[in-house]
């Protein structure tokens, strides 16, 4: 019987089962940011601990610096201080930190693939939820807690219960105006909010197969609003494509990939679940409630909550007047007040990419602020050295600095009052994009774009006039 | 110190998918210590902007010092911000009871010491509606007995395994137990190629 990529990448890690039935698992990567991070070197302090492999970790800033006046000190005197703190702490303990403007910078992440720190076969952590991203080579990637934090820099070890693996398929050919955003958010929207609770999803199938590995990474990065504590995709000659010639790969990179292709589940592997997906069910997704899981595609109704009982009919009223949106209406025609392109789910090369080709020679409604955050500064750099921060701009977006910026708004990038976003980010918590009335609509880079150029959610096939010919 | 029986007042928030941005606010996690946050547990549903209370039941004065919070299904999904469990403890809330957790919040909880532990929902109909009716109860959660008593009722829990074996051993801050395996960690890591 064969064995599926997590537990290969975990067999190799475990160092031994601890007395209360967890098992002591080595972390290869070890990713910190301002936010979650500082506290830990507190805590090592108070202890007299050390940081033991100070190699195996990454420092960067990405959460709370502002995106459009990156220069220092900061204005906002706390957000100097976390800044501080770490570059400080990182410097001490020996730990490589990719300062602003040190071309490295970015969202976590974003950066961690850019550069070929993140490679197949490896545990990755990081104080962030979204650190399932990484599992799109072939990672088991976890969000952890600040104390976690705390046990790694101290002992770059993590106690841990082994999850069950759902394989999920998705087979079948995208149709036009349907993007990996849209993959995850129907997956969600099928699976909930917590189906994934104990599970590690494996994604497979034609359409994983086709995607390039920054698709494949916007897909794993919603694992977490799935429930589930990691999503992977098995390592293949995408992944490897897309890792020659990084700045931190090994540099015996074909032996290297003897070695990744190892990782990738067994034919004959079992797993405790298995769901199929049929690519022709999905369409261009958007939110319309307060969890990634209340999704519609852009052609139904929004929910009504007659036909439901109990809590769950609770649920749908509570995000419907949250969102004051009428049940039954189309979503399609909301009215819009912000469009956010960026983040550690749509903030790559290749987001940009997707929408210049399409906005071009359009203009953004007259009552919509726009803006596109690049998630790190290389791909601010790549993205410019191609014309995109121009093309960006020509039609009416603002063109930021690198951070996570709008879709979390710890930095100045906030919503104010009850204004609607149309955002390629990953929560559409209460709250969530920094105002406590604000309300986000979640979907994929060209429908935020088609919804900024129209003024309302719109269909991007109909707004850019896709077609199944368009290339 | 052994967290097997915890007893204490409890308070209900209502509502499945209650996410750690709901608990604490992003603009609350502007800090270096943890210190600082039990007054923003759940700020925007208890507060309006202005700072004026909502009467949120968290602030509700029979509720006052109440040790146990209970809520629905999903509890803490979202972010992995240790801030929100860190706020649970400083507002002074030890345990909490739900249908069920999100699993890093859950974690967290655990190696702060903070039991979450899972009851069926008609258990925990029972159990909120006599809180409501008799805010005074004292609610206990034993974990030898995987158990909840309150006002003479005993409702079944459920919690993980490992959990619960962490929490009667009083291992659940794992740190000790990790650096005990030194020479181990080095030898894995040298087999890996990451030493």
């Amino acid at each position: 019987m064969g064995k599926n990529l997590f537990q290969k990448v975990w067999d190799d890690h475990v160092i031994r089962q601890l007395d209360n039935g967890q098992y002591q698992v080595f972390m290869a990567l070890h990713l910190i940011h301002e936010v979650t991070s500082p506290q830990a070197f507190g805590m090592l302090k108070d202890k007299g601990l050390n940081v033991a492999y100070p190699k195996r970790t990454y420092a960067t800033v990405d959460h709370i610096i502002p995106t459009d006046n990156q220069s220092r000190p900061l204005a906002d005197d706390m957000a100097e201080k976390m800044i501080q703190v770490l570059s400080d702490a990182s410097s001490e303990h020996g730990i490589e930190f990719f300062a602003p403007e040190s071309g490295s910078q970015g969202i976590v992440h974003v950066v961690g693939p850019e550069l070929g720190l993140t490679q197949p076969g490896m545990t990755i952590c990081c104080g962030d939820s979204h650190t399932a991203t990484h599992g799109a080579f072939g990672c088991i990637a976890l969000g952890i807690g600040t104390s976690q934090v705390r046990d790694v820099l101290a002992s770059q070890t993590l106690a841990m219960d082994p999850l069950k693996v759902r394989r999920i398929k998705v087979d079948g050919e995208l149709s036009v105006g349907v993007t990996a955003k849209d993959v995850i958010l129907h997956i969600i929207r099928i699976l909930g909010v917590n189906g994934g609770v104990g599970y590690a999803y494996e994604y497979g199938g034609s359409v994983i197969d086709a995607m390039t590995m920054e698709e494949r990474m916007t897909v794993c990065n919603m694992s977490i609003e799935g429930g589930a504590r990691c999503g992977y995709i098995n390592p293949d000659e995408t992944t490897f494509e897309f890792l020659k010639g990084r700045e931190r790969v090994p540099s015996d990179f074909d032996e290297a990939c003897e070695k990744w292709r190892g990782y990738a589940s067994d034919l004959e592997a079992s797993y405790d679940d298995e769901v199929l997906i049929s690519a022709a069910d999905i369409k261009p997704t958007v939110t319309w409630g307060v969890t990634p899981a209340q999704a519609i595609s852009i052609e139904e109704l929004v929910p009504s909550p007659d036909k439901v009982e109990g809590l769950d009919k609770n649920l749908i009223n509570d995000a419907l007047s949250y969102m004051k949106l009428e049940a039954g209406a189309p979503i399609k025609g909301t009215k819009i007040d912000v469009a956010f392109i960026g983040s550690c789910t749509n903030g790559r090369l290749s987001d940009f990419q997707a929408v210049a080709k399409v906005i071009e020679g359009k203009t953004v409604a007259s009552n919509v602020r726009a803006i596109a955050v690049p998630g790190s500064e290389k791909v601010d750099k790549d993205a410019r050295a191609i014309g995109l921060h121009d093309l960006f701009e020509a039609a009416g977006f603002e063109w930021r600095k690198p951070g996570c910026s709008m879709c979390l708004a710890m930095n100045p990038d906030k919503l104010v009052g009850d204004e609607i976003c149309a955002s390629s980010s990953n929560r559409n918590f209460i709250g969530r994009q920094g105002s406590s009335t604000g309300r986000t609509i979640l979907m994929s880079p060209i429908m935020v774009a088609a919804a900024a150029i129209e003024g309302s959610v719109a269909d991007a096939r109909e707004v850019f006039n896709l077609t199944e010919e368009t290339p | 110190m052994s967290l097997s029986k915890l007893a204490g007042k409890g308070v209900y928030v209502q509502g499945n998918d209650i996410d750690t941005d709901r608990i604490i606010p992003a603009r609350y996690l502007k800090c270096v210590t943890f210190d600082e946050l039990g007054p923003s547990l759940f700020y925007d549903v208890r507060f309006e902007s202005d700072g004026t209370s909502k009467d949120h039941v968290l602030d509700a004065p029979q509720h006052e010092g109440a040790e146990i919070l209970i809520s629905d299904d999903n509890f803490g999904c979202g972010s992995s911000r240790e801030h929100a469990p860190q706020a649970i403890q400083k507002f002074g809330l030890k345990a909490v009871i739900a249908g069920s957790f999100a699993e890093i919040f859950q974690g967290n909880c655990t190696t702060l010491g903070i039991p979450c532990v899972v009851m069926d929902e008609a258990n925990r109909v029972k159990l909120t509606a006599d809180v409501e009716k008799h805010p005074e109860s004292e609610i206990i959660i034993d974990l030898e007995g995987m158990q909840v008593i309150c006002a003479n009722a005993i409702y079944p829990i459920q919690m993980k395994e490992s959990t619960r074996e962490a929490f009667l051993t009083s291992t659940f801050d794992p740190l000790d137990n990790l650096l005990g395996a030194k020479t181990e960690i080095h030898s894995t890591a040298k087999k890996l190629g990451y030493a």
